[in-house]
Protein backbone atom coordinates (compact mmCIF):
# COMPACT_ATOMS: atom_id res chain seq x y z
CA UNK A 1 0.00 0.00 0.00
CA UNK A 2 2.67 2.57 0.54
CA UNK A 3 4.51 1.12 -1.87
CA UNK A 4 2.02 2.09 -4.37
CA UNK A 5 1.64 5.76 -2.64
CA UNK A 6 5.22 6.07 -2.94
CA UNK A 7 5.51 5.29 -6.82
CA UNK A 8 2.21 7.50 -7.23
CA UNK A 9 4.25 10.49 -5.74
CA UNK A 10 7.07 9.93 -7.75
CA UNK A 11 5.11 9.53 -11.10
CA UNK A 12 3.99 13.19 -10.09
CA UNK A 13 6.89 14.56 -8.44
CA UNK A 14 8.91 13.29 -12.07
CA UNK A 15 6.44 15.39 -14.41
CA UNK A 16 7.24 18.47 -12.60
CA UNK A 17 10.94 18.10 -12.22
CA UNK A 18 11.54 16.54 -15.81
CA UNK A 19 9.41 19.34 -17.41
CA UNK A 20 11.18 22.08 -14.96
CA UNK A 21 14.59 21.29 -15.89
CA UNK A 22 13.28 21.56 -20.11
CA UNK A 23 12.16 24.47 -19.16
CA UNK A 24 15.09 25.36 -17.72
CA UNK A 25 17.05 24.52 -20.48
CA UNK A 26 15.81 27.81 -22.39
CA UNK A 27 17.36 30.20 -20.06
CA UNK A 28 19.34 32.50 -21.65
CA UNK A 29 18.44 31.67 -24.75
CA UNK A 30 14.42 32.66 -25.35
CA UNK A 31 13.60 34.69 -28.03
CA UNK A 32 13.27 37.33 -26.16
CA UNK A 33 14.46 38.93 -22.75
CA UNK A 34 10.88 38.51 -21.26
CA UNK A 35 10.59 34.65 -21.80
CA UNK A 36 14.14 34.48 -20.58
CA UNK A 37 12.32 35.40 -17.49
CA UNK A 38 8.64 33.71 -17.49
CA UNK A 39 10.78 30.08 -18.62
CA UNK A 40 12.75 29.86 -15.48
CA UNK A 41 9.80 31.38 -13.69
CA UNK A 42 7.49 28.55 -14.43
CA UNK A 43 10.58 26.16 -14.16
CA UNK A 44 10.93 27.07 -11.02
CA UNK A 45 7.53 26.33 -10.08
CA UNK A 46 7.44 23.05 -11.41
CA UNK A 47 10.90 21.84 -9.84
CA UNK A 48 9.68 23.55 -6.06
CA UNK A 49 6.90 21.38 -6.49
CA UNK A 50 8.85 18.27 -7.51
CA UNK A 51 10.89 18.62 -4.37
CA UNK A 52 7.69 19.32 -2.21
CA UNK A 53 6.72 16.17 -3.81
CA UNK A 54 10.15 13.80 -3.54
CA UNK A 55 10.81 14.94 0.53
CA UNK A 56 6.83 13.46 1.00
CA UNK A 57 7.18 9.96 -0.85
CA UNK A 58 10.80 9.97 0.93
CA UNK A 59 9.22 10.51 4.49
CA UNK A 60 6.62 7.90 3.49
CA UNK A 61 8.63 5.65 2.25
CA UNK A 62 10.56 5.85 5.29
CA UNK A 63 13.94 4.52 4.20
CA UNK A 64 16.00 7.62 4.14
CA UNK A 65 16.10 8.57 0.90
CA UNK A 66 15.36 12.21 -0.05
CA UNK A 67 14.55 14.59 -2.99
CA UNK A 68 18.29 14.35 -4.62
CA UNK A 69 18.64 10.39 -3.88
CA UNK A 70 15.41 10.56 -6.19
CA UNK A 71 16.78 12.96 -8.70
CA UNK A 72 19.80 12.05 -9.35
CA UNK A 73 20.01 8.21 -7.83
CA UNK A 74 17.23 6.89 -10.44
CA UNK A 75 18.17 6.04 -14.38
CA UNK A 76 15.63 6.33 -16.88
CA UNK A 77 13.90 3.02 -16.58
CA UNK A 78 12.75 4.06 -12.79
CA UNK A 79 11.50 7.46 -13.80
CA UNK A 80 8.18 7.49 -13.94
CA UNK A 81 7.20 10.87 -15.94
CA UNK A 82 4.73 10.56 -18.80
CA UNK A 83 6.32 11.18 -22.24
CA UNK A 84 5.04 14.95 -23.12
CA UNK A 85 7.38 15.89 -20.15
CA UNK A 86 10.26 14.49 -21.60
CA UNK A 87 9.82 15.94 -25.00
CA UNK A 88 12.35 17.67 -26.24
CA UNK A 89 12.03 21.92 -26.31
CA UNK A 90 11.67 21.53 -29.99
CA UNK A 91 11.14 25.45 -30.92
CA UNK A 92 9.42 27.90 -29.30
CA UNK A 93 5.70 26.67 -30.26
CA UNK A 94 6.41 23.26 -29.41
CA UNK A 95 7.70 24.68 -25.80
CA UNK A 96 4.39 26.78 -24.96
CA UNK A 97 2.03 24.00 -26.59
CA UNK A 98 3.83 21.10 -24.57
CA UNK A 99 3.26 24.20 -21.27
CA UNK A 100 -0.36 24.15 -22.43
CA UNK A 101 -1.13 20.57 -22.68
CA UNK A 102 0.37 19.90 -19.43
CA UNK A 103 -0.96 22.93 -17.40
CA UNK A 104 -4.36 22.51 -18.50
CA UNK A 105 -4.37 19.02 -17.21
CA UNK A 106 -2.59 20.35 -13.89
CA UNK A 107 -5.00 23.20 -13.12
CA UNK A 108 -8.62 20.67 -12.64
CA UNK A 109 -5.47 17.97 -10.96
CA UNK A 110 -4.44 20.33 -8.13
CA UNK A 111 -8.51 21.63 -7.61
CA UNK A 112 -9.44 18.04 -7.23
CA UNK A 113 -6.51 17.23 -5.13
CA UNK A 114 -7.38 20.34 -2.26
CA UNK A 115 -9.19 17.37 -1.40
CA UNK A 116 -6.01 15.54 -0.11
CA UNK A 117 -6.16 13.60 2.80
CA UNK A 118 -2.35 14.05 2.76
CA UNK A 119 -1.87 17.61 4.45
CA UNK A 120 1.25 18.05 1.96
CA UNK A 121 -0.09 17.18 -1.27
CA UNK A 122 -2.84 19.59 -0.31
CA UNK A 123 -0.76 22.42 0.98
CA UNK A 124 1.28 21.79 -2.13
CA UNK A 125 -2.18 21.97 -4.52
CA UNK A 126 -3.17 25.45 -3.10
CA UNK A 127 0.34 27.07 -3.85
CA UNK A 128 0.51 25.07 -7.60
CA UNK A 129 -2.84 26.14 -8.45
CA UNK A 130 -1.91 30.23 -8.07
CA UNK A 131 0.87 29.13 -10.23
CA UNK A 132 -0.63 26.92 -12.91
CA UNK A 133 -3.05 29.52 -13.60
CA UNK A 134 -0.18 31.52 -14.96
CA UNK A 135 1.46 29.16 -16.88
CA UNK A 136 -2.19 28.53 -18.91
CA UNK A 137 -2.79 32.12 -18.84
CA UNK A 138 0.86 32.37 -20.70
CA UNK A 139 1.61 29.62 -22.79
CA UNK A 140 -2.51 29.72 -23.93
CA UNK A 141 -1.11 33.46 -24.80
CA UNK A 142 1.82 32.24 -26.34
CA UNK A 143 -0.22 29.55 -28.62
CA UNK A 144 -2.83 32.27 -29.74
CA UNK A 145 -0.14 34.76 -30.84
CA UNK A 146 1.68 32.48 -32.63
CA UNK A 147 -1.12 30.59 -34.35
CA UNK A 148 -2.84 33.49 -34.95
CA UNK A 149 0.45 35.18 -35.97
CA UNK A 150 2.48 34.76 -39.45
CA UNK A 151 2.15 32.29 -41.73
CA UNK A 152 5.68 30.92 -40.51
CA UNK A 153 4.33 30.72 -36.72
CA UNK A 154 0.55 29.39 -38.22
CA UNK A 155 2.73 26.71 -39.85
CA UNK A 156 5.53 26.16 -36.58
CA UNK A 157 2.15 26.38 -34.33
CA UNK A 158 0.18 23.89 -36.27
CA UNK A 159 3.32 21.65 -36.53
CA UNK A 160 3.41 21.23 -33.00
CA UNK A 161 0.32 20.00 -32.31
CA UNK A 162 0.88 17.40 -34.82
CA UNK A 163 4.09 16.60 -32.41
CA UNK A 164 2.63 16.84 -29.69
CA UNK A 165 -0.72 16.09 -29.16
CA UNK A 166 -0.46 12.19 -29.38
CA UNK A 167 1.33 12.53 -25.80
CA UNK A 168 -1.75 13.83 -23.83
CA UNK A 169 -3.68 10.57 -23.97
CA UNK A 170 -1.11 9.48 -21.42
CA UNK A 171 -2.21 12.48 -18.73
CA UNK A 172 -5.36 10.62 -18.35
CA UNK A 173 -3.96 7.39 -17.95
CA UNK A 174 -4.19 6.62 -13.63
CA UNK A 175 -1.02 3.89 -12.97
CA UNK A 176 -1.96 0.71 -10.56
CA UNK A 177 -0.23 2.70 -8.13
CA UNK A 178 -2.10 5.93 -9.13
CA UNK A 179 -5.34 4.48 -8.98
CA UNK A 180 -4.37 3.22 -5.00
CA UNK A 181 -3.53 6.60 -4.21
CA UNK A 182 -6.53 7.48 -5.38
CA UNK A 183 -8.51 4.83 -3.68
CA UNK A 184 -6.89 6.30 -0.31
CA UNK A 185 -7.57 9.56 -1.13
CA UNK A 186 -4.28 11.42 -1.46
CA UNK A 187 -4.13 11.62 -4.93
CA UNK A 188 -7.35 12.76 -7.72
CA UNK A 189 -8.31 10.73 -10.45
CA UNK A 190 -7.27 11.57 -13.82
CA UNK A 191 -9.65 10.26 -16.27
CA UNK A 192 -12.26 12.15 -15.51
CA UNK A 193 -10.35 15.67 -15.72
CA UNK A 194 -10.77 15.09 -19.54
CA UNK A 195 -13.77 17.38 -19.85
CA UNK A 196 -12.42 20.04 -17.98
CA UNK A 197 -9.10 19.95 -20.03
CA UNK A 198 -10.64 20.15 -23.75
CA UNK A 199 -13.19 22.66 -22.26
CA UNK A 200 -10.05 24.88 -21.45
CA UNK A 201 -8.12 23.92 -24.36
CA UNK A 202 -10.88 24.27 -27.33
CA UNK A 203 -11.64 27.72 -26.88
CA UNK A 204 -7.89 28.63 -27.08
CA UNK A 205 -6.92 26.48 -30.35
CA UNK A 206 -10.24 28.04 -31.92
CA UNK A 207 -8.52 31.67 -31.02
CA UNK A 208 -5.02 30.21 -32.74
CA UNK A 209 -6.85 29.38 -35.50
CA UNK A 210 -5.70 25.47 -34.92
CA UNK A 211 -7.76 22.39 -35.90
CA UNK A 212 -8.65 20.20 -33.08
CA UNK A 213 -7.03 17.01 -33.98
CA UNK A 214 -9.35 13.96 -34.22
CA UNK A 215 -7.15 11.01 -35.07
CA UNK A 216 -3.67 10.67 -33.24
CA UNK A 217 -1.96 7.90 -32.52
CA UNK A 218 -2.07 7.78 -28.30
CA UNK A 219 1.99 7.55 -27.28
CA UNK A 220 2.64 6.47 -23.41
CA UNK A 221 4.75 3.96 -21.49
CA UNK A 222 6.22 6.51 -19.11
CA UNK A 223 4.33 5.26 -15.83
CA UNK A 224 6.57 1.86 -16.75
CA UNK A 225 9.49 3.74 -17.13
CA UNK A 226 9.11 2.69 -20.71
CA UNK A 227 10.19 6.30 -22.02
CA UNK A 228 11.59 8.26 -25.69
CA UNK A 229 15.04 8.06 -26.45
CA UNK A 230 15.51 11.68 -25.35
CA UNK A 231 15.07 11.37 -20.98
CA UNK A 232 18.06 9.54 -20.73
CA UNK A 233 20.18 11.65 -22.38
CA UNK A 234 18.07 14.64 -19.89
CA UNK A 235 19.32 12.56 -17.27
CA UNK A 236 22.97 12.10 -17.75
CA UNK A 237 23.44 15.54 -18.29
CA UNK A 238 20.96 15.90 -15.39
CA UNK A 239 23.11 13.51 -13.18
CA UNK A 240 26.20 13.53 -14.63
CA UNK A 241 27.74 15.76 -11.27
CA UNK A 242 25.88 14.22 -8.09
CA UNK A 243 26.76 10.72 -9.94
CA UNK A 244 30.58 11.70 -10.50
CA UNK A 245 30.97 12.37 -6.68
CA UNK A 246 29.05 9.42 -4.60
CA UNK A 247 28.23 10.47 -1.01
CA UNK A 248 29.27 14.69 -1.58
CA UNK A 249 26.92 17.52 -0.10
CA UNK A 250 26.85 20.22 -2.43
CA UNK B 1 26.59 41.85 -13.11
CA UNK B 2 29.70 44.72 -13.78
CA UNK B 3 29.52 47.46 -16.48
CA UNK B 4 33.60 47.60 -17.43
CA UNK B 5 32.96 51.21 -17.12
CA UNK B 6 34.28 53.77 -19.51
CA UNK B 7 36.82 52.09 -21.73
CA UNK B 8 36.60 54.38 -24.75
CA UNK B 9 34.06 56.55 -23.47
CA UNK B 10 33.49 59.75 -25.24
CA UNK B 11 32.93 62.47 -22.61
CA UNK B 12 33.44 65.56 -24.73
CA UNK B 13 30.57 68.03 -24.58
CA UNK B 14 30.01 71.34 -26.78
CA UNK B 15 28.02 72.90 -24.63
CA UNK B 16 28.57 76.86 -23.79
CA UNK B 17 30.67 77.24 -20.39
CA UNK B 18 26.90 78.57 -18.33
CA UNK B 19 25.41 75.84 -19.35
CA UNK B 20 28.33 73.24 -18.40
CA UNK B 21 28.63 75.14 -14.72
CA UNK B 22 25.13 75.11 -14.24
CA UNK B 23 25.22 71.74 -14.73
CA UNK B 24 28.11 71.08 -12.63
CA UNK B 25 26.55 73.13 -9.68
CA UNK B 26 23.20 71.13 -9.76
CA UNK B 27 25.98 67.93 -9.73
CA UNK B 28 27.59 69.44 -7.10
CA UNK B 29 24.76 70.22 -4.93
CA UNK B 30 23.52 66.48 -5.41
CA UNK B 31 20.84 66.47 -7.26
CA UNK B 32 19.38 63.72 -9.20
CA UNK B 33 19.73 64.60 -12.82
CA UNK B 34 16.25 63.09 -14.85
CA UNK B 35 15.04 62.01 -17.80
CA UNK B 36 13.85 65.30 -18.76
CA UNK B 37 16.54 67.69 -17.66
CA UNK B 38 19.06 69.33 -19.72
CA UNK B 39 22.39 68.00 -19.69
CA UNK B 40 25.53 68.02 -21.74
CA UNK B 41 25.46 65.78 -24.64
CA UNK B 42 28.66 64.22 -23.35
CA UNK B 43 27.09 63.32 -19.94
CA UNK B 44 24.23 61.58 -22.01
CA UNK B 45 26.75 59.90 -24.07
CA UNK B 46 28.46 58.57 -21.06
CA UNK B 47 25.92 57.31 -19.25
CA UNK B 48 24.03 55.44 -22.89
CA UNK B 49 27.35 53.46 -22.71
CA UNK B 50 27.77 52.98 -19.29
CA UNK B 51 24.59 51.65 -18.90
CA UNK B 52 24.63 49.75 -21.90
CA UNK B 53 27.71 48.00 -20.98
CA UNK B 54 26.13 47.38 -17.98
CA UNK B 55 22.65 46.02 -19.34
CA UNK B 56 24.85 44.10 -21.60
CA UNK B 57 26.97 42.38 -19.11
CA UNK B 58 23.92 41.26 -17.43
CA UNK B 59 22.54 39.55 -20.56
CA UNK B 60 26.09 37.90 -21.40
CA UNK B 61 26.96 37.01 -18.22
CA UNK B 62 23.43 34.74 -18.07
CA UNK B 63 25.66 32.52 -20.34
CA UNK B 64 28.14 31.05 -18.21
CA UNK B 65 26.07 30.27 -15.05
CA UNK B 66 23.26 28.98 -17.69
CA UNK B 67 26.34 26.33 -18.73
CA UNK B 68 25.68 25.05 -15.02
CA UNK B 69 22.07 25.08 -14.80
CA UNK B 70 21.19 21.61 -16.38
CA UNK B 71 24.63 20.02 -14.19
CA UNK B 72 23.75 21.74 -10.70
CA UNK B 73 24.09 18.81 -8.51
CA UNK B 74 21.24 18.84 -5.71
CA UNK B 75 17.95 20.62 -6.58
CA UNK B 76 18.60 22.97 -4.23
CA UNK B 77 21.47 23.98 -5.71
CA UNK B 78 19.76 23.60 -9.52
CA UNK B 79 16.73 25.58 -8.01
CA UNK B 80 18.72 29.18 -7.06
CA UNK B 81 21.19 28.96 -9.84
CA UNK B 82 17.88 29.07 -11.98
CA UNK B 83 16.72 31.90 -9.95
CA UNK B 84 20.15 33.87 -10.01
CA UNK B 85 20.11 33.66 -13.97
CA UNK B 86 16.78 34.79 -14.31
CA UNK B 87 17.32 37.95 -11.84
CA UNK B 88 20.86 38.68 -14.02
CA UNK B 89 18.36 38.84 -16.95
CA UNK B 90 16.21 40.98 -14.49
CA UNK B 91 19.01 43.42 -13.86
CA UNK B 92 19.66 43.30 -17.59
CA UNK B 93 15.70 44.12 -18.32
CA UNK B 94 15.91 47.24 -15.95
CA UNK B 95 18.97 48.48 -17.13
CA UNK B 96 17.62 48.75 -20.34
CA UNK B 97 15.10 50.54 -19.92
CA UNK B 98 17.18 52.79 -17.66
CA UNK B 99 18.89 53.45 -20.70
CA UNK B 100 16.21 53.94 -23.25
CA UNK B 101 15.15 57.01 -20.67
CA UNK B 102 17.99 58.50 -22.70
CA UNK B 103 16.79 58.00 -26.09
CA UNK B 104 18.18 55.04 -26.99
CA UNK B 105 16.31 51.92 -27.77
CA UNK B 106 17.27 48.06 -26.35
CA UNK B 107 16.79 47.07 -30.31
CA UNK B 108 19.37 49.70 -30.83
CA UNK B 109 21.47 48.32 -28.38
CA UNK B 110 20.89 44.84 -28.89
CA UNK B 111 22.43 45.56 -32.59
CA UNK B 112 25.54 47.08 -30.87
CA UNK B 113 25.82 43.96 -29.06
CA UNK B 114 25.05 41.33 -31.27
CA UNK B 115 27.80 43.30 -33.94
CA UNK B 116 30.45 43.87 -31.43
CA UNK B 117 30.62 47.66 -31.75
CA UNK B 118 29.26 47.53 -27.82
CA UNK B 119 30.94 45.96 -24.98
CA UNK B 120 30.15 43.62 -21.78
CA UNK B 121 32.29 43.06 -18.83
CA UNK B 122 35.63 40.99 -19.78
CA UNK B 123 34.74 38.34 -17.16
CA UNK B 124 32.33 36.42 -18.86
CA UNK B 125 34.45 35.81 -21.68
CA UNK B 126 36.34 32.78 -19.42
CA UNK B 127 34.77 29.37 -19.34
CA UNK B 128 32.85 27.79 -16.52
CA UNK B 129 34.46 24.68 -16.47
CA UNK B 130 33.56 23.03 -13.02
CA UNK B 131 30.47 23.31 -10.46
CA UNK B 132 33.03 25.33 -8.27
CA UNK B 133 32.89 27.98 -11.02
CA UNK B 134 29.50 28.29 -10.07
CA UNK B 135 30.26 29.28 -6.62
CA UNK B 136 33.39 31.51 -7.27
CA UNK B 137 31.55 33.28 -9.51
CA UNK B 138 28.95 34.38 -6.95
CA UNK B 139 31.61 34.89 -4.63
CA UNK B 140 34.35 36.78 -6.42
CA UNK B 141 32.42 38.30 -9.65
CA UNK B 142 28.71 38.97 -8.10
CA UNK B 143 31.21 40.65 -4.86
CA UNK B 144 33.08 43.06 -7.08
CA UNK B 145 30.03 43.81 -9.19
CA UNK B 146 28.62 44.98 -5.74
CA UNK B 147 31.68 46.89 -4.54
CA UNK B 148 31.84 48.95 -8.32
CA UNK B 149 28.04 49.15 -7.85
CA UNK B 150 27.00 50.13 -4.42
CA UNK B 151 28.55 53.84 -4.77
CA UNK B 152 26.28 53.72 -8.50
CA UNK B 153 23.13 54.03 -6.11
CA UNK B 154 24.21 57.37 -6.07
CA UNK B 155 24.96 57.94 -8.93
CA UNK B 156 23.69 61.50 -10.34
CA UNK B 157 21.09 60.37 -12.90
CA UNK B 158 18.47 59.10 -10.93
CA UNK B 159 17.02 56.34 -13.14
CA UNK B 160 20.27 54.44 -13.13
CA UNK B 161 20.61 54.98 -9.20
CA UNK B 162 17.20 53.82 -9.08
CA UNK B 163 17.57 50.20 -10.82
CA UNK B 164 20.86 50.04 -8.98
CA UNK B 165 19.61 50.22 -5.90
CA UNK B 166 17.57 47.24 -6.76
CA UNK B 167 20.17 45.12 -8.41
CA UNK B 168 22.85 45.92 -5.71
CA UNK B 169 20.00 43.92 -2.89
CA UNK B 170 20.06 40.98 -5.49
CA UNK B 171 23.89 40.62 -6.50
CA UNK B 172 24.61 40.72 -2.47
CA UNK B 173 22.43 38.09 -2.35
CA UNK B 174 24.19 36.47 -5.07
CA UNK B 175 27.38 36.87 -3.51
CA UNK B 176 26.43 35.37 -0.18
CA UNK B 177 25.11 32.19 -2.14
CA UNK B 178 27.87 31.96 -4.22
CA UNK B 179 30.46 31.90 -1.12
CA UNK B 180 28.15 29.52 0.53
CA UNK B 181 28.72 26.97 -2.18
CA UNK B 182 32.66 27.95 -2.00
CA UNK B 183 32.51 26.70 1.78
CA UNK B 184 30.38 23.76 0.85
CA UNK B 185 32.77 22.72 -1.04
CA UNK B 186 35.91 23.49 0.91
CA UNK B 187 34.37 21.52 3.75
CA UNK B 188 33.99 18.71 1.27
CA UNK B 189 35.77 15.74 -0.25
CA UNK B 190 39.55 15.72 -1.36
CA UNK B 191 37.82 16.16 -4.99
CA UNK B 192 35.61 18.81 -3.94
CA UNK B 193 38.29 21.26 -2.20
CA UNK B 194 40.60 20.49 -4.94
CA UNK B 195 37.87 21.89 -7.22
CA UNK B 196 37.33 25.24 -5.85
CA UNK B 197 40.80 25.78 -5.17
CA UNK B 198 41.42 25.35 -8.88
CA UNK B 199 38.40 27.80 -9.46
CA UNK B 200 40.01 30.23 -7.52
CA UNK B 201 42.86 30.00 -9.27
CA UNK B 202 41.15 30.41 -12.79
CA UNK B 203 38.50 33.15 -11.90
CA UNK B 204 40.79 35.45 -9.33
CA UNK B 205 43.11 37.41 -11.37
CA UNK B 206 40.03 37.99 -14.22
CA UNK B 207 37.97 39.50 -11.15
CA UNK B 208 40.88 41.91 -10.12
CA UNK B 209 40.54 42.68 -13.55
CA UNK B 210 37.05 43.81 -13.42
CA UNK B 211 37.90 46.94 -11.90
CA UNK B 212 39.35 48.33 -15.17
CA UNK B 213 42.95 49.55 -15.49
CA UNK B 214 44.83 51.58 -13.02
CA UNK B 215 43.97 55.15 -12.46
CA UNK B 216 46.74 56.16 -13.77
CA UNK B 217 45.87 54.52 -17.49
CA UNK B 218 42.09 54.78 -17.01
CA UNK B 219 41.01 57.84 -19.60
CA UNK B 220 37.97 59.33 -19.29
CA UNK B 221 37.48 58.55 -15.59
CA UNK B 222 37.86 62.36 -14.18
CA UNK B 223 35.18 64.04 -16.25
CA UNK B 224 33.03 60.63 -14.76
CA UNK B 225 34.41 61.44 -11.50
CA UNK B 226 33.23 64.78 -11.95
CA UNK B 227 29.65 64.13 -13.16
CA UNK B 228 29.48 61.88 -10.13
CA UNK B 229 28.86 59.16 -12.76
CA UNK B 230 31.76 57.47 -11.28
CA UNK B 231 32.37 58.15 -7.38
CA UNK B 232 35.47 55.63 -6.70
CA UNK B 233 38.66 55.53 -8.57
CA UNK B 234 39.67 51.79 -9.75
CA UNK B 235 42.37 51.07 -8.03
CA UNK B 236 40.15 52.54 -4.50
CA UNK B 237 37.61 50.27 -5.46
CA UNK B 238 40.25 46.90 -6.03
CA UNK B 239 41.93 47.46 -2.94
CA UNK B 240 38.57 47.31 -1.22
CA UNK B 241 37.46 44.24 -2.48
CA UNK B 242 40.83 43.05 -2.05
CA UNK B 243 40.87 43.45 1.43
CA UNK B 244 37.50 41.86 1.96
CA UNK B 245 38.43 38.58 -0.08
CA UNK B 246 41.73 37.58 1.15
CA UNK B 247 40.74 36.90 4.37
CA UNK B 248 37.10 35.23 3.29
CA UNK B 249 39.93 32.86 0.92
CA UNK B 250 42.33 32.21 4.30
CA UNK B 251 38.43 31.51 6.13
CA UNK B 252 37.50 29.02 3.67
CA UNK B 253 41.54 27.36 3.93
CA UNK B 254 41.60 28.72 0.32
CA UNK B 255 44.87 29.84 -1.30
CA UNK B 256 45.01 33.34 -3.81
CA UNK B 257 46.75 32.44 -6.53
CA UNK B 258 49.40 35.64 -6.28
CA UNK B 259 52.45 35.03 -4.98
CA UNK B 260 53.41 38.53 -4.09
CA UNK B 261 50.07 39.09 -2.06
CA UNK B 262 51.14 40.34 1.19
CA UNK B 263 49.33 42.56 4.19
CA UNK B 264 51.24 46.23 4.21
CA UNK B 265 50.64 48.77 6.81
CA UNK B 266 51.26 51.85 4.84
CA UNK B 267 48.19 51.01 2.83
CA UNK B 268 44.61 52.72 3.08
CA UNK B 269 46.37 55.97 4.46
CA UNK B 270 47.94 53.79 6.80
CA UNK B 271 45.43 51.91 8.13
CA UNK B 272 46.72 48.46 6.29
CA UNK B 273 45.70 46.48 3.40
CA UNK B 274 46.93 43.44 1.45
CA UNK B 275 49.00 44.90 -1.25
CA UNK B 276 48.69 42.49 -4.43
CA UNK B 277 51.18 41.51 -7.40
CA UNK B 278 50.88 42.82 -10.80
CA UNK B 279 48.62 42.56 -13.17
CA UNK B 280 48.41 40.73 -16.91
CA UNK B 281 47.24 43.96 -18.60
CA UNK B 282 48.22 42.67 -22.11
CA UNK B 283 45.92 39.59 -21.09
CA UNK B 284 42.91 42.11 -19.81
CA UNK B 285 43.01 43.97 -23.08
CA UNK B 286 43.14 40.97 -25.11
CA UNK B 287 40.27 39.79 -23.82
CA UNK B 288 38.64 43.20 -23.65
CA UNK B 289 39.27 43.07 -27.35
CA UNK B 290 37.72 40.00 -28.35
CA UNK B 291 40.78 37.66 -27.94
CA UNK B 292 39.31 35.71 -24.62
CA UNK B 293 38.76 31.85 -25.19
CA UNK B 294 34.74 32.73 -24.53
CA UNK B 295 34.29 35.98 -26.68
CA UNK B 296 33.07 34.52 -29.65
CA UNK B 297 30.87 31.83 -28.63
CA UNK B 298 28.87 34.24 -26.35
CA UNK B 299 28.53 36.69 -29.23
CA UNK B 300 27.97 33.79 -31.36
CA UNK B 301 25.04 32.14 -28.70
CA UNK B 302 23.06 35.61 -28.52
CA UNK B 303 22.98 35.60 -32.38
CA UNK B 304 21.54 32.26 -32.25
CA UNK B 305 19.20 33.03 -29.78
CA UNK B 306 18.59 36.51 -31.40
CA UNK B 307 18.30 35.36 -35.30
CA UNK B 308 15.76 31.53 -33.93
CA UNK B 309 13.63 33.70 -32.09
CA UNK B 310 13.24 36.29 -34.91
CA UNK B 311 10.15 34.48 -36.30
CA UNK B 312 8.39 34.36 -32.33
CA UNK B 313 8.59 38.35 -32.45
CA UNK B 314 7.49 39.02 -35.51
CA UNK B 315 4.58 36.47 -34.34
CA UNK B 316 4.14 38.61 -31.56
CA UNK B 317 4.05 41.61 -33.72
CA UNK B 318 1.68 40.64 -36.40
CA UNK B 319 -0.64 39.28 -33.80
CA UNK B 320 -0.81 42.24 -32.14
CA UNK B 321 -1.20 44.11 -35.03
CA UNK B 322 -4.25 41.76 -36.25
CA UNK B 323 -5.84 42.49 -32.83
CA UNK B 324 -5.59 46.36 -33.12
CA UNK B 325 -6.99 46.50 -37.24
CA UNK B 326 -10.29 44.01 -35.64
CA UNK B 327 -10.70 46.25 -32.43
CA UNK B 328 -10.85 49.39 -34.62
CA UNK B 329 -13.03 47.21 -37.25
CA UNK B 330 -14.91 46.47 -34.44
CA UNK B 331 -15.21 50.04 -32.67
CA UNK B 332 -16.26 50.79 -36.67
CA UNK B 333 -19.01 48.60 -36.90
CA UNK B 334 -20.30 48.91 -33.24
CA UNK B 335 -20.49 53.11 -34.35
CA UNK B 336 -22.49 52.14 -37.65
CA UNK B 337 -24.99 49.46 -35.48
CA UNK B 338 -25.26 53.10 -33.05
CA UNK B 339 -26.11 55.63 -35.35
FE1 LIG C 1 23.28 41.16 -12.06
FE1 LIG D 1 25.53 43.65 -12.32
FE1 LIG E 1 24.40 38.68 -9.79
Amino acid sequence: MSDAIVTALLELADDHLVLGHRLSEWCGHAPMLEEDLALPSMGLDLIGAARVLYTRAGEIEGKGRGEDDFAYLRDERAYRNCLLVERPNGDFAQTMLRQLYFAAFMEPYWKAALGSSDAVVQGLAAKALKEVAYHIRHSAEWVIRLGDGTAESAARMAEAVVELHGYTDELFLSSEAAQAAEAAGILPGRAALRTAWEAALKPVFAEAQLDWPEKVWPQSGGRKGEHGEALGHMLAEMQVIARAHPGAVW
Amino acid sequence: MYSQGLIGADGRTEEDEAFLAAFQARIDAEEKIEPKDAMPEGYRKTLVRQIGQHAHSEIVGMLPEGNWITRAPSLRRKAALLAKVQDEGGHGLYLYSAAETLGVTREQMTEELLSGKAKYSSIFNYPTLTWADIGTIGWLVDGAAIMNQIPLCRCSYGPYARAMIRVCKEESFHQRQGYEIVMTLARGTEAQKAMAQDALNRWWWPSIMMFGPHDAESAHSEQSMAWKIKRFSNDALRQKFIDATVPQAEFLGLKVPDPDMAWDESLNDGKGGYRHGPIDWDEFWRVVKGGGVMNRDRIKARRKAWDEGAWVREAAQAHAEKRAARRAGEDAGGKVAAE
